[in-house]
């Protein structure tokens, strides 16, 4: 197949408006009579409100609205955006009497100017009345319960216990990993944790809302998944979804963040309650409080190997943070056991058990990797000291046991639903040739696993692999539409939705391809709840695999719309039709029309109809994309500093539609994974508070933290993807924070098994003298 | 309280509160380009110029505007199409919304030092956050605009820049002793 248009690296086609500062976003294109809303939120960890007085706000000049529990309508909902029926429990009110975490929302306001509404925020007098607090996940659940209301509900079955603090458990087991631990010459068990990681999307979360002429509610939003925030708005609301459009604009970055519903409801409330159009802006506070972080968590990893590093038996226990709320617990939870054991297929034995626990802690959300992030570092972490138990070069131990093309697990049939039983063998997977590659990128030979820089500087080199999905086969579906207009250039419309990663281009680019006509002749239109076809959104890494595929079903529908019109407009058969992207041509006997001058026919002088198709589709199988990872560090012996020299990133994606932003990607995803490595915490106080919840303690890594970053595609082909295209989104965070540790414990012997490996617990490790003895020369 | 200031170009006089930062007071104004994304001034997303100086407009109170020029990326648009070029080539772009702020840090940049190594651009842009792009993009694009603005065609500035200062006998300013280096100043000067 010769390529056109897939494979070439076009720039972003919005890129010009953004960069040069044009008014795109959300914010840019509020009515300038909306009224501002703020919500006033909690500022402890677990209370009941047992008085709320809001007198005194409302005569605040300029204040227009103040809703309180008292005001509106008690129903469960969850706030995470997933296809129906719904995976995450329904646990959340708006504006309850309980509130369950520092920022939960407790009344809004809302004012003809932001001072008005923030002097009356100050002037609702709330009496809490406080509740014991669950803070540490290890015993959430012999704790008073966080969720005793009767009312909220679970509609998948993921062992949701409320009364044990339980918002979902996840357990498998392939063979018996108890009857193989025996067997193994060496039986190993650590245990890991990673910590709260913030999106830190550089536009937070906003949302304005105003009445159409017919009534309707018209909710303009930053979200990464415009129809989930119809029907979970419908829900929470109590308004039939038919009363409601979504509209997303420009999206300024989202990483998850926009994956759950925050600052929809509470200018839908007030434009509902007023008639007037309402915006809201969340501060960053707003965001880290108020909205949801990667979910921190400890697993637990036994491993059982034979003496020669055949891994024989894995083993994975955890235990979850998902907060106040179970939004994407045990999905995430499920991630990290499903799409990260799939890595060593052959295995004898492997089982995961884990539990997602609520606690008085900011809910966990979705964030770039989904769990698996957090699967792979403690997996991954502990296949690296494996090695090193056994005396083995960890990429030889990777070598020998990883997954490779062709071969399969269990597991692929376990994450796809309705896959039945048939083997599902990875024929696309390149990891073998990602780890080789990624060898020679870093110099691994001559690197591991230490050089002394100076005598008090050493650098070491550590490595990580990965997969994750490309989309959720059965679940999550697309829709696109194209119609033919009467110039002969192709409205593509999709409920797909650009959160910056340039799919629009991408997405734009696959429809060119498929109808065989340059990119200029495609105009895009994304995503209105009201206009465009269904699309889950933008998460799961789906966009260019599931969002493509459905392109490639409408274009199929199109080339044959337009033989069927070529037909009865030559008056030939269809068989005699041909289009080659530029004219419609019948062979026998010859005859073109260029497609302008056809559509122009069809629209005003013959025929008359509009060429106008809808392709769906929903992925079938598992087609994963797989990364291996390498970090070059140096360390500071005297300081415990961790210097990033060089990281490499070698993906099998499949087919980069277009590999300069699937580069960026990478690139991108590999600095989120050095934040998780080595910068960014949310922690929390002893009453429950987040400590880091501005830019100013939350350390976000700068453009002089990150080192080299070098990323490189193989030309990989799957068949089930447009063109052969996999994802590429998620994959590129997982690998970092495994393979820095494994650099800085080659470099100077310290084993950093909490994240993020900060300098002073690489220094205080390094103050136990075993460390340095064995590692210093 | 009345405002008299000079907004790209534009002489004004505009009615604020005296509580009111410069980036509120800019969008008020149509400025929309200023997008602000901290609140802390830690991110750089809302950089504007205050007579010809990088300033965060995010923590800078709009009175301290009496009298002075700002200065935003709707004031600079060759400059900002020619930086937003180099960009997209590179797919630096992104989700965009901080490129505007990090546009007119490169333009303060390029005034202080018309041709600055890697080593400058990275240090005078520390303060202009991403989460996209993990910066390697950045840095060829804004490599290529500098490269470009030398009139070097290609991406390596070492050889092709003393082939250009050899053929035309000029001389950069990160050659010349003392060239102006970003400092602080009033408000807080990005990075």
């Amino acid at each position: 197949m010769t390529l056109k248009i897939v494979k070439q690296s076009l720039p972003k086609m919005d890129g010009m408006s953004l960069v040069t500062g044009k008014g795109v976003y959300t914010d840019d294109l509020t009515p300038r009579d909306a009224l501002v809303v703020r919500v006033l939120r909690s500022p402890h960890a677990h209370a009941r409100i047992s008085r709320i007085d809001k007198s005194r706000a409302e005569k605040v000049p300029g204040v227009v609205c103040v809703l309180t529990h008292e005001d509106v309508i008690r129903k469960p909902f969850t706030r995470a955006g997933q296809s129906y029926p719904e995976l995450s429990p329904h646990d959340k009110f708006l504006l309850d009497a309980t509130v369950r975490h520092v920022g939960d929302d407790v009344a809004i306001v809302a004012a003809e100017t932001l001072q008005a509404a923030e002097k009356a925020m100050k002037l609702i007098k709330v009496t809490y009345e406080p509740l014991p607090l669950v803070l540490d996940m290890e015993s959430a659940d012999s704790q008073p319960p966080i969720h005793p209301e009767p009312e909220i509900l679970a509609k998948a079955s993921f062992g949701f216990d409320p009364q044990q603090n339980i918002a979902g458990t996840v357990a498998f087991e392939l063979g018996q990993v108890d009857e193989v631990l025996p067997d193994c010459d060496l039986v190993t068990t650590h245990t890991y944790r990673t910590q709260g990681q913030a999106q830190a999307m550089m536009e937070t979360q906003r949302t304005f809302t105003y009445l159409d002429v017919y009534g309707r509610l018209v909710v303009v939003s930053s979200t990464q998944i415009p129809f989930h925030v119809r029907r979970i708005l419908a829900n929470a609301l109590d308004l039939p979804a038919s009363r409601i459009r979504v509209i997303k604009p420009r999206i300024g970055g989202g990483f998850g963040s926009k994956q759950t519903v925050h600052s929809e409801f509470y200018p839908a409330l007030i434009t509902l309650k007023t008639g007037r159009p309402a915006k809201i802006v969340y501060t960053r506070r707003e965001v880290f409080r108020g909205t949801t972080s990667r979910h921190a968590m400890t697993f637990t990893i036994t491993l059982g190997a034979s003496r020669d590093g055949t891994l024989k038996a894995i083993d994975m226990n955890g235990i979850w943070d998902t907060g106040a709320y179970g939004e994407h617990a045990a999905t995430t939870l499920g991630s990290a056991g499903k799409k990260v054991l799939t890595l060593y297929n052959r295995v004898e034995a492997c089982r995961f058990r884990g539990k997602a626990v609520y606690t008085n802690h900011v809910p966990g959300g979705a964030l770039r990797g989904y769990g698996v992030t957090q699967g792979i570092f403690a997996l991954e972490s502990a296949i690296n000291e494996l090695a090193h138990e056994l005396g083995l070069d960890p990429a030889v131990v990777r070598e020998k046991n990883m997954i490779r093309q062709g071969e399969t697990t269990p597991l692929y049939n376990m994450v796809t639903k309705g896959a039945g039983e048939a083997p599902m063998l990875m024929d696309s997977c390149l990891l073998e040739a990602c780890v080789t590659r990624g060898k020679a990128l870093i110099g691994w030979e001559s690197k591991y696993p230490r050089q002394q820089v100076s005598s008090n500087r050493v650098r070491g080199v550590g490595m990580a692999i990965s997969q994750q999905g490309s989309g959720l086969p059965n679940i999550d579906m697309a829709a696109a539409s194209l119609k033919l207009n009467d110039d002969g250039f192709f409205s593509l419309t999709l409920g797909s939705t650009d959160i910056g990663t340039g799919a629009d281009t991408i997405l734009a680019q696959i429809a060119a391809e498929a109808l065989g006509v340059p990119m200029d002749r495609i105009v895009l239109y994304t995503a209105d709840t009201d206009l465009t076809p269904f699309d889950s959104g933008a998460y799961a890494s789906s966009t260019t695999y599931t969002t493509g595929n459905a392109i490639l079903d409408a274009a199929g529908k199109m080339l044959a719309a337009i033989q069927k019109t070529g037909a009865a407009y030559f008056d030939t058969v269809e068989e005699n039709i041909d289009f080659d992207g530029e004219q419609v041509i019948r062979r026998q006997p010859y005859e073109t029309i260029s497609l302008a001058a056809f559509s122009q026919k069809i629209t005003y002088s013959v025929i008359h109809e509009q060429l106008s198709v809808t392709g769906s589709y929903v992925p079938k199988k598992a087609a994963p994309p797989f990364m291996a990872g390498f970090a070059q560090v140096e360390v500071d012996l005297e300081t415990g500093q961790v210097t990033l020299e060089d990281f490499v990133g070698v993906v099998d994606c499949g087919t980069p539609i277009n590999p300069m932003l699937a580069k960026v990607q990478a690139e991108g995803g590999i600095a989120q994974g050095i934040g998780l490595a080595l910068y960014e915490e949310a922690a929390y106080t002893t009453t429950g508070k987040l400590i880091q919840d501005t830019f100013m303690q939350y350390k976000l890594p700068g453009r002089t933290d990150v080192g080299t970053i070098r990323v490189e595609l193989l030309d990989g082909f799957d068949d089930t993807g447009p063109y052969g295209a996999k994802s590429i989104g998620e994959v590129v965070v997982n690998t970092v924070a495994p393979a820095i540790t494994d650099a800085i414990y080659n470099a100077c012997g310290v084993r950093i098994r909490e994240l993020p490996a900060t300098p002073e617990k690489v220094f205080c490790q390094l103050q136990q003298t075993s460390a340095l003895r064995h590692f210093q020369v | 309280m009345k405002l008299n200031t000079t907004i790209n170009g534009v002489a004004k006089i505009l009615e604020i509160s005296p509580d009111a930062y410069l980036v509120d007071v800019l969008r008020e104004n149509g400025c929309l380009g200023v997008r602000q994304a901290c609140d802390t001034g830690n991110c750089g997303v809302c950089t504007v110029h205050l007579d010809g100086r990088a300033v965060l407009s995010c923590v800078l109170l709009a009175v301290k505007a009496e009298g002075r020029e700002i200065t935003t990326i709707e004031g600079v648009p060759e400059a900002a199409v020619a930086i937003a070029r180099c960009f997209v080539a590179e797919g630096a772009d992104q989700c965009g919304y901080c490129t505007s702020g990090t546009v007119m840090n490169i333009l303060y940049l390029e005034a202080l030092v018309a041709q600055p190594t890697e080593a400058e651009i990275m240090h005078h842009l520390k303060g202009n956050l991403c989460r996209c792009t993990g910066y390697a993009s950045q840095l060829r694009a804004i490599k290529a605009y500098f490269a470009a603005k030398a009139g070097r065609e290609d991406l390596l500035p070492d050889e092709a820049a003393a082939k250009h200062l050899e053929n035309t006998g000029a001389t950069t300013a990160d050659n010349v002793p003392g060239a102006a280096r970003p400092i602080s100043g009033e408000g807080k000067v990005a990075p």
